[in-house]
């Protein structure tokens, strides 16, 4: 029981703080905010310059071979800065599919692009027809040659409009149970008979897509695991999924930004970091979440270990998109009614606030959090049946 | 950074388990509680002889020299046994003032008998008036010669009934809500002067209200300095909410799995109740009740081992999260358990009463919560 830093994680710690100074300079944190993907492409181009594009990979493919200290510590820096994660879909997703079920050319081709961002993923999971019931997805992939033919449609595809390449469920064989014929596969977004539809979501931003399938051919070599094994490949990336979805370093950041917000924001005279009823509630996010951070830790120290995340990995997913919403929408409230104010260049000396904008874009796309990566429903059909072992 | 327990700290929850399983079944508890003294002198001297009362005290005291997490170690194994023999007002509260508290002699002549077994103490701090409040006493001791006599009254004294020797909470300047002014007095149970009335609790502790009526102290009689105990009563307090913590963390799992098992064998309907969805999503919320208040136990742990201090907002928020997330997992055990969740019979509710004595213990859920806010939010 010790979370002591020792001499060469504090020497880790400088070097992170270096480098995060050093290189999320004034250009880049401009180059973000301003370019969207194509400045995150260019973030991630300095981590993998650095060797620290890839926290989750072993190091044998280019990973960093971080302890559970170091990863902590560097989520830690990175969020204290307000700089965002890696886009989760090439370099943690699709990635640790292909390391465990991918074909040595699969590895070859497809690794080194993703490490240096060279191709920009999305995810194919969800359709029209299948939410939650994602096993029920219909869309579907027909032998023909050397190729499958692909027909159907994908939904909720975050980021489809950038994107070079899309990794998709689609059912190659409608015989049995459901959750058998399912595929997974990998589609060139430039493949002939991809259309790709924008969805304006509730945060009135192009995020979201529907990507059309009509007639896509697309080679049997990208198929990855079995052919028909698509449902056990999906699976094995949800855990590789959840660990890192709990956002605790954001959370706290956000908990961090409520408190500046709430002692600058004045009611009658009142700050409302002096108010027994604001303070309460920060309490109660505050409580949880320092519990939280130490299941997050709980978990990377047994990975670390070499051992697979506990029945405490599965309550990050649902405790910590509850709590990013419960932090959304404490910001929310501080910028009382400015929360209100659309995507605007106005500027705030002439608006009169600051973050009104920016918190209401949060809660909203935050609405996000507790409904993909499986919704939080599922999650406890998920516990209940392999946690708890209620049938 | 690990969260392991040591080969050590294993073997000690080892030998509790196994005491609690081979020697603590529910009869045999159950027959403890009705008894006189409501606990068993016997079992009391099994815990002397297996070490389990030497834990805390450090080895120049003729103790084991444990840390925290040796402490949190026993107390979680306890509350998995609910055991009612008093560990926690001896060893935790009296033994944790006499070692902190006490010069070389005093703690010569009492922590060698608490190791031993031959000692049953208790710390009398709580005041009729008093709440949470530890500062509020009104009970005093006043210079007398070399010594001080000692009158006033302190209520709900846990083990009040069996201690052979009190840890009293006396006010020797100041007014009421002083912090500074408050000693310590070390006092034989059965001085000229000490009354008690003696009753039980729903958790089956058995406590006493004391009144002290012009009782006669020597100058040995002070622990510590003079005026002085505020401090160190605190000390003895951040330990003691996270050995109640641990109890409390036990208490939880143990519902849980009881719950869970119940769910998985009883039928209605034709089908095992834990079959609904209604059901299961609600003992996933308890599993994460569970999960959460051991991680933040484990917070506490960590950093009160690397420096007391610096776990202060930590023991607070502990304390909310265990009030917080005890209330849900012992409502859900009762109403899941149905009928046979509110007999007597059963032992969910008795595990469910210890735990709303602990959340009643040292300061609630809310106090606790007014306590963060205070050392969390105050210089923002």
């Amino acid at each position: 029981m010790d979370i002591a830093l020792s001499a060469e994680d504090l020497a880790f710690r400088d070097e992170v703080r270096n480098f995060l100074d050093t290189e999320f300079d004034a250009e880049m944190q401009a180059h973000l905010k301003s370019r969207g993907s194509t400045g995150m492409v260019e973030w991630q181009q300095k981590l993998y310059a650095k060797g620290w594009v890839a926290p989750n990979w072993p190091a044998e493919h280019g990973g960093t071979g971080w302890t559970a200290t170091q990863k902590y510590i560097w989520e830690s820096e990175r969020s204290l800065r307000g700089i965002p994660d890696v886009v989760p879909f090439g370099l943690v997703m699709v990635a640790n599919v292909i390391m465990a079920f991918g074909t040595d050319e699969q590895k070859e081709y497809f690794l080194p692009r993703i490490l240096k961002s060279e191709d920009w993923w999305c995810q194919g999971y969800s359709e029209p027809g299948s939410g939650s019931d994602l096993a029920s997805l219909k869309t579907k992939a027909e032998r023909d040659g050397d190729d499958y033919i692909i027909n159907g449609a994908k939904i909720w595809t975050t980021y489809a409009q950038h994107a070079d390449w899309i990794f998709c469920l689609v059912r190659t064989d409608n015989s049995g149970k459901k959750q058998e014929g399912i595929t997974f596969i990998l589609v060139d977004m430039k493949s002939e008979g991809i259309k790709v539809n924008p969805i304006i979501g509730i945060d009135n931003e192009h995020n979201l897509n529907e990507v059309e399938f009509n007639n896509v051919r697309v080679p049997a070599k990208n198929v990855v695991g079995e052919v028909g094994k698509g449902w056990t490949v999906a699976k094995a990336l949800l855990a590789h999924e959840r660990t890192g979805i709990a956002g605790v370093a954001d959370i706290k950041r956000n908990m961090r930004l409520i408190k500046e917000a709430a002692a600058s924001e004045v009611n009658g005279g009142q700050r409302l970091i002096d108010d027994p009823g604001f303070q309460q509630r920060m309490a109660d996010i505050e409580v949880e979440l320092m519990a939280l951070e130490f299941t997050e830790l709980r978990t990377l120290a047994t990975m670390a270990a070499g051992g697979f995340p506990g029945p405490e990995s599965s309550l990050l997913k649902i405790k910590g998109t509850e709590l990013q919403q419960a932090t959304q929408e404490l910001r929310m409230e501080i910028a009382a009614y400015y929360q209100g104010v659309l995507p605007t260049d106005m500027d705030p000396e002439v608006l009169g606030h600051e973050f009104g904008s920016d918190a209401r874009r949060a809660f909203m796309y935050g609405r996000a959090a507790t409904i993909y990566g499986g919704s939080n429903e599922v999650q406890k059909n998920i516990i209940s049946k392999y946690v708890l072992g209620l049938e | 950074m690990n969260f392991d327990y040591t080969e050590e700290q294993q073997m000690v929850r080892d030998s509790i388990a196994r005491f609690v399983q081979d020697d603590y079944d529910w009869d045999t508890r159950r027959a403890i509680v009705d008894s006189d003294e409501g606990m068993s002198r016997q079992n009391w001297q099994t815990f002397a002889e297996l070490g389990w009362l030497s834990i805390p005290f450090c080895e120049a005291d003729g103790g084991f020299g444990g840390n925290i997490v040796d402490m949190s170690v026993v107390m979680e194994e306890m509350g998995k046994g609910l055991v009612v023999e008093p560990f926690f007002p001896t060893v935790v509260l009296f033994g944790g003032v006499v070692a902190r508290a006490g010069d070389e002699a005093q703690r010569a002549e009492i922590l060698d008998s608490v190791i031993g077994g031959e000692t049953l103490g208790a710390f009398a701090y709580v005041e009729r008036q008093s709440r949470f409040a530890i500062n509020d006493c009104k009970t005093t001791a006043t210079a007398n010669g070399d010594g001080f006599t000692l009158n006033g009254e302190k209520v709900v004294v846990f083990n009040g009934e069996n201690a052979d020797k009190l840890v009293v909470l006396a006010r020797t300047s100041g007014g009421q809500f002083d912090e500074d002014g408050l000693s310590l007095f070390l006092v034989d149970a059965n001085a000229e002067g000490v009354s008690k009335v003696c009753y039980p609790m729903m958790d089956a502790q058995r406590v006493a209200n004391i009144t002290f009526d012009n009782v006669q102290l020597g100058a040995g009689a002070l622990l510590g300095t003079e005026g002085a105990a505020l401090p160190v009563v605190n000390d003895v307090v951040s330990e003691a909410l996270i050995a109640l913590a641990s109890e409390a963390v036990g208490i939880m799992g143990t519902l849980n799995a009881k719950t869970l098992e119940y769910t998985k064998t009883r039928e209605q309907f034709g089908v095992a109740i834990g079959s609904f969805q209604a059901l299961q999503h609600r003992m996933v919320d308890t599993m994460m009740a569970y999960e959460q208040a051991k991680s933040l136990l484990f917070k506490a742990l960590c950093e009160y081992k690397i420096d007391p201090a610096s776990a202060e907002a930590t023991i607070h928020a502990l304390k909310v999260l265990i009030d917080r997330n005890g209330k849900l997992i012992y409502g859900e055990a009762i109403q899941m358990h149905g009928g046979m969740g509110i007999t007597d019979e059963l032992d969910i509710g008795h595990y469910a009463k210890r735990l709303m004595m602990i959340n009643a213990t040292l300061g609630d859920g809310t106090f606790h919560r007014s306590k963060f806010i205070e050392s969390t939010y105050a210089a923002a």
